[in-house]
């Protein structure tokens, strides 16, 4: 119990302080999740909303093929791309093993049909709402894509803001194709879990409290927004 | 030029159900066409079909240019009116961007839409919000914005006071004499005898009569259409 309240305290104290490690930390987790959230984003907004809209022979199977993705458990993620980017791999010869930049592969994987799939869902409510009118009026189906971008951004917001919620707390793929090196692609979970392993409760602690208000910060923002989305502020 | 229409044996099907036709009608909807009929008759999905947004279980339907050029050039007011989630100036403007006309010139348009609806003091209200009646105007001017060759509208008054309808007729009556032709379906006898040039008149999803307004409304017509002009149930 004493190691814990110790802990505690040092945790707080590093924080306050702003100790180099745990801000190097921070600033790369932030780093390695907001570009796989750009990137993820990126792709997933329009194919998520263009699966809402478009019949096409095989849109069922895809979708269950996202919804399976989704569960794909991240470590098995980052033991594929460990294969896929390791010296014999077929990526081998990019070097990008051990780097901040596998590791945005990785959390790209992982999160892209996640956003993917709760885009889908929401715009396929605007797309009911809005068919006739946008057919009516003779748009194109990029004109229409575009629409319901516009119209539904809170709920895409919302779709990646969880996205980035499942990024910054994931350990496993990150872990393994990362490689955890000390100023190079430690990371808030990677770290945590190696100082707990060395029994250095202070800095694991601290870099908990980071997550957690990452976390809380991150979850505040959708609440705010699907509050305003309701109240149709903006 | 006025586009005209061409069916032929139209049927459309719903759940082994026909709910309109077949129906073989050519169309010259020049003026002003008042489309009659009770409830449940097949008037909104005949529009639809003539607006070639509703899918034939068999027969065609052609206009007098490609289907592509008479969908560019034609609108339509749904029987409830479909709001965009933006502002009442967005919703002015969408249909104009769409087509890329220039900023200022859009700017310039909506304003004067605005005007004529009685909206210009609500043009940064959220759409969804307005009232029902309010949501029609806007989704009537939202149509005539384009200056369209042809428009649809189902119902355009079914919300509206008499004060408002009367705007209303009278921005169509405008509408139609700078080229616009109008096809709209109604409940009320007293507004269709003020518009039509033509009627159809529907019942069980094919065209039960069609006339010139002048003859429709005074000669006698077969005992349906006297029983529903006079207000009786038809059965
Ligand atoms: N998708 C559908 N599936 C099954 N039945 C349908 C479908 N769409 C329309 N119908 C039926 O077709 C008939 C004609 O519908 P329609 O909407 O064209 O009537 P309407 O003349 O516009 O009636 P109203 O005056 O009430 O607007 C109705 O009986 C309706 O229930
Ligand atoms: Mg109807």
């Amino acid at each position: 119990m004493n190691d814990i309240w110790a802990g505690l305290g040092s945790a707080f104290w590093l924080i306050v302080t702003g100790d180099p490690d745990l801000i190097e930390i921070t600033l790369r987790s932030l780093q390695v999740s907001v570009s796989a959230l750009v990137i993820a984003s990126l792709i997933a907004l329009p194919f998520g909303t263009w699966l809402a809209i478009r019949r096409f022979r095989f849109r069922r199977a895809t979708i269950a093929a996202l919804n399976a993705l989704m569960g794909l458990p991240p470590v098995v993620v980052g033991l594929i791309v460990y294969l896929l980017l390791s010296r014999s791999g077929p990526f081998g010869v990019l070097g990008l093993l051990f780097t901040p930049t596998a590791m945005i592969i990785a959390q790209v994987i992982i999160i892209t049909p996640l956003i993917a799939s709760i885009t889908h869902q929401a715009m396929r409510e605007l797309w009911a709402e809005y068919h006739d009118l946008l057919i009516s009026l003779n748009t194109s189906n990029w004109q229409r894509v575009r629409t319901l971008i516009y119209d539904g951004r809170r709920a895409l917001l919302t779709a990646s803001l969880a996205g980035f919620g499942r990024a910054i707390g994931e350990v496993g793929a990150i872990m393994i194709v990362g490689g955890n090196i000390d100023h190079a692609t430690r990371v808030l979970t990677t770290a945590i879990a190696l100082e707990t392993g060395k029994g250095d409760f202070a800095l694991a602690l601290g870099l908990g409290f980071v997550l957690i208000a990452l976390a809380l910060i991150v979850n505040f923002a959708i609440h705010v927004l699907s509050r305003t989305e309701r109240e149709g502020r903006w | 030029m006025t586009l005209t229409a061409k069916l032929k044996d139209v049927c459309v099907k719903r759940q082994h159900k026909t709910i309109l036709g077949p129906i073989s009608y050519d169309l010259n909807p020049a003026g002003i066409t008042i489309v009659l009929g009770p409830n449940g008759a097949g008037k909104t999905t005949f529009l639809k079909v003539l607006h070639g947004v509703e899918r034939l279980s068999s027969g065609h339907m052609t206009w007098s240019v490609s289907d592509d050029e008479a969908r560019a050039s034609q609108a339509y007011v749904f029987q409830s009116p479909i709001m965009l989630r933006r502002t009442v100036r967005q919703n002015l403007a969408f249909p104009l961007q769409l087509v890329g006309m220039p900023k200022a010139q859009i700017a310039e348009r909506v304003e004067s839409w605005a005007q004529k609806i009685g909206l210009a003091q609500a043009l940064e209200v959220s759409a969804p919000r307005l009232s029902g009646g309010e949501k029609q105007k806007l989704a009537l001017a939202r149509a005539l914005i384009r200056e369209p060759k042809v428009v649809f509208l189902d119902e355009p008054c079914a919300n509206l006071d008499g004060r408002s309808t009367r705007e209303i007729e009278a921005l169509l009556i405008k509408a139609n004499e700078a080229g616009t032709s109008i096809i709209m379906t109604t409940h009320h006898i007293g507004q269709a005898k003020r518009l039509a040039e033509n009627v159809i008149f529907l019942l069980d999803g094919k065209i039960h009569d069609s006339d010139a307004a002048a003859s429709f409304f005074t000669t006698s017509r077969t005992a349906e259409a006297g029983a529903f002009l006079a207000g009786d149930i038809v059965e």
